[in-house]
């Protein structure tokens, strides 16, 4: 006894230098441990473990967090490679060898963030089986055949990325360039494959069907082909090429903010128009994805319906309409700061529709922000005499919000055209003819989608829904593919009167690029809350209920601070890869840096912009 | 002055617009702070956004602001700066105050106007068919229960209809039971005001557990009855 206290003794004297790092290493230790607190507890009780926990955060903290890492990661990864390959097709095909720069680019991104993807992804299939075994028990025997799927799918699109992206430079001429076009085509089947299985997995959950009897193939097919699977198929290839875009553009913005020679800013101001053109391209057909998306679930089941866009859920479509009307005013915005510094001269000429689309947004905006159900304090109530203001609460309702949402995706569509158009001369003999009809198209669209809301509340709300909401997205899709072709061919023949000037944008560009990442982002976090909480106290809806202690609802504000931890921890992830991926071309710019060097010498971030209007 | 000018005016002219024209537009109330707040952001972001296109529209917008701020070349608007720097502070600190500090004001109203029904009444159709005798029924049946709230025109404006806060729905607007299926309505009526959710919360609502005193059946007439005379059609999928 006396020698054991002797040795404790010398032991601590030995490590008395370095008691800070032992004390440090102890609580991390400890901190480590912390998971096995809960496992002992459930090793306590009889029968098969349901839940395990983990305190302070708690399991379903961490599963949220980890997920929606993972998936905000894996939209990155999925929608990247459409147009990074869309990009190398127009370069192959067109010839324009910057195509194929950008799309290399791209690429460089993607294989950075893929090993990220798959990493939380592991991690949050480790949590799953330990936080959740019943759950993930349930859904391994209903969808065992997919889950094989999913890694032969992972192992072939590995493959197929790790030979994409390292064959580049290698297959650059003749057939082997054939070969590689072929080669990214593949990467996306299969990234497409890797979308759309696990999101069976989480819309069983969300809308699971009814499962007979028959083999393991046989039972986790039907439950694969339930009511919300394809269309979240669809919104999320979809919300996946709008994200990488944003974040492609976004990555560009700061690469623009702090480049430092004239070289550097021609391409990423270019990179930057890309970016935000995809992420605008995407932008407009995602609500009617999301619409398509919100009718089959009310179709499922009204009491979920109701939950998401009448109920508790219902705040979030609000902030969701702040978030999409930030990102619309921001892209825009984007255009016409091209438009104003692009093309020298252009400014006074467009000044004037750039100021009548932009009220007609805002009040497309005003419309689609205001909530059925006000804020208000009692008095305010009494007032209106109601939640309903008596006025403005019809602009409250689905009628009111698909019109202006259709009308701001016309605006949208109509920036992009005018800056398409800026500082070209028609010379075609039937321009103005053309000019008429793209104009008689615009309007009497404009004024029949605005004539189908308002009728829209006069009609049953299946009248409405069927056939109202259709025709308004038939009407915008028919301005698009009408006005697209018109423009086309006439700029085919235009003469141009000034030339595109690329790296003379503003920092506010770079950095509005940067705020419509961020919107793109939050806005996921959002919405992928508010589909998954949809289910409420259930693991799968109807079938298996939650019995965790954390089966309620967490209140708003809660899930707001876990919804901007997301974002701000993927941002910050993001942007770990990206500088980890550019380290190399910063050493081997920073040899021959002096070639096209700003007068400055400053990147634009820090006022070394080359514009002294700025 | 110009390009700074402008937009105050506008930011002016839109409060006074909000404010003081549009709640005496006919068939119009005042608008609580939350939507004003709402409009006037959106204003300053849209003057933000149209002064920034180019670099001179910027130039005038922020420089005079700029150069008030940083006391460049403004003469005898020093003591006018100083008193802005000092003050803004404080009028932030007290406007910050004046939303955390405990008050006997009660708190803004966030209620969910349309809680989510139980399961169990999500599948039902009406057992009743749509004859004119079950509409003129149903019709007797809410002259009987709903109209003193409800009003005889389906509008909301009943005798009783003064006394609640908030007032009883008006089914006449196309944003109430012309969203709704029927079998929201039945699970409405049926249960009244105590059986809303813990998400319909706080519980604001006089409506009677009609499930008390009127069968099932009854329910059902006085839906189509309400429909029929409201002039709106349920919500269905077919």
């Amino acid at each position: 006894m006396q020698q054991g206290v002797g040795t404790i003794e010398r032991a601590l004297r030995a490590v008395g230098g370095h008691g800070g790092w032992l004390a440090g290493l102890l609580l991390i230790a400890g901190w480590l441990a912390l998971p096995s607190i809960g496992l002992a507890a459930e090793g306590a009780t009889t029968g098969p473990t349901e839940y395990r926990d983990i305190p302070y955060i708690g399991s379903r903290n961490l599963i949220w967090i980890v997920a929606q890492l993972h998936l905000l990661l894996a939209g990155f990864v999925l929608g990247v490679p459409i147009f990074a390959w869309l990009c190398e097709v127009v370069a192959w095909r067109g010839g324009e060898k910057r195509y194929d720069k950008l799309a290399k680019e791209f690429t460089k991104l993607l294989t950075s963030a893929y090993s990220t993807t798959a990493l939380f992804g592991g991690i949050l299939l480790f949590l799953l089986v330990a936080f959740y075994p019943k759950l993930m028990n349930y859904l391994t025997d209903i969808f065992f055949p997919s889950f094989l799927l999913y890694c032969l799918l992972f192992l072939l699109e590995t493959a197929t990325l790790y030979l994409y992206w390292y064959g580049w430079d290698a297959m650059q001429e003749g057939n082997k360039k054939t070969l590689h076009i072929f080669l990214g085509f593949l990467l996306n089947f299969f990234a497409l494959f890797i979308m759309i299985v696990p999101n069976a997995w989480a819309t069983f959950q969300s809308s699971p069907v009814v499962i007979s009897d028959g083999t393991a193939i046989e039972r986790a097919w039907a439950a694969t082909w339930n009511p919300t699977w394809w269309p979240i198929n669809i919104h999320r290839l979809i919300a996946n090429v709008v994200l990488g875009g944003y974040i492609c553009g976004a990555y560009a913005g700061i690469r623009y903010l702090s480049s430092r020679n004239t070289e550097e800013r021609e391409h990423y101001d270019w990179m930057g128009y890309v970016g935000n053109f995809i992420g605008v391209f995407g932008l407009l057909a995602l609500p009617f994805a999301g619409y398509w998306l919100m009718r089959e679930i009310y179709q499922y089941n009204q009491q979920m319906g109701i939950t998401l866009m009448g109920g508790f859920l219902s705040w979030l479509f609000i902030i969701q309409a702040m978030l999409i009307g930030v990102l619309f005013l921001g892209s825009n915005y984007y255009f016409w700061l091209g438009i104003t510094y692009r093309i020298p001269g252009s400014e006074s000429k467009y000044r004037k529709p750039m100021l009548w689309m932009l009220v007609s947004l805002l009040l497309c905006l005003a419309v689609w922000m205001t909530p059925h159900s006000l804020v208000a304090s009692i008095e305010e109530a009494q007032k209106m005499g109601g939640a309903h203001h008596p006025l403005l609460g019809v602009l409250g309702v689905m009628s009111a919000k698909m019109t202006v949402s259709n009308l701001m995706i016309l605006i949208t569509f109509m920036s992009f055209v005018m800056y398409w158009r800026a500082g070209k001369q028609d010379t075609a003999g039937w321009a103005t003819f053309g000019k008429a009809v793209m104009g008689s198209v615009l309007v009497l669209a404009s004024i029949a989608v605005i004539v189908l809301g308002v009728w829209g509340y006069f009609v049953p709300a299946i009248v409405r829904i069927n056939y109202f909401s259709t025709s308004q997205v038939l009407i915008v899709i028919f301005v698009i593919l009408t006005i697209t072709p018109l423009t086309a061919l006439l700029l085919k023949s235009a003469k141009t009167t000034t030339e595109m000037v690329w790296g003379s944008m503003p920092p506010r560009a770079g950095y509005a690029l940067v705020l419509n990442a961020v919107m793109v982002i939050l806005l996921m976090t959002l919405m992928g809350y508010a589909r998954s909480s949809s289910r409420v106290h259930w693991h799968v809806y109807g079938v298996m209920r939650d019995s965790s202690p954390y089966a309620y609802s967490p209140a708003l504000g809660s899930a707001s601070l876990i919804m901007a931890f997301c974002t701000f921890s993927f941002c910050m992830i993001v942007a770990f890869i990206f500088w980890v991926a550019t380290m190399g071309d910063k050493a081997k710019a920073g040899h021959g840096a002096a070639k096209g060097e700003l007068p400055h010498g400053i990147p634009a971030m820090a006022g070394g912009s080359p514009d002294e209007r700025r | 002055m110009g390009a700074l000018g402008k937009p105050i005016i506008l930011m002016v002219a839109m409060y006074v617009f909000l404010k003081f024209v549009l709640p005496y537009i006919p068939g119009s109330a005042p608008l609580p702070s939350s939507l004003i707040v709402l409009y006037l952001l959106l204003t300053a972001a849209g003057i933000v956004i149209f002064q920034t296109l180019s670099g001179e529209s910027k130039d005038a917008f922020w420089g005079p602001m700029q150069r008030f701020l940083t006391g460049e070349n403004i003469g005898g608007m020093q003591a006018i700066r100083y008193a802005v720097l000092i003050l803004f502070p404080l009028l932030v600190g007290w406007q910050t105050y004046g939303s955390t500090a405990a008050s006997d004001v009660p708190p803004s109203e966030s209620r969910t106007i349309h809680p989510a029904p139980p399961g169990e009444y999500t599948g039902l159709s009406n057992p009743v068919q749509k004859t004119p005798e079950n509409i003129m029924q149903g019709k007797g049946f809410y002259a009987a229960f709903c109209s003193p709230c409800h009003g005889a025109n389906f509008d909301g404006k009943g005798p009783a209809a003064r006394g609640f806060n908030p007032p009883p729905a008006n089914f006449a607007d196309p944003t109430t039971i012309a969203m709704l299926q029927e079998s929201y309505l039945f699970w409405r009526i049926k249960k009244g005001g105590v059986g809303l959710p813990i998400e319909g919360a706080p519980w604001k609502s006089a409506m009677p557990r009609w499930e008390a005193e009127l069968p099932d059946e009854w329910i059902w007439k006085i839906i189509l009855g309400e429909y029929d005379g409201a002039h709106q059609s349920p919500r269905t999928w077919e």
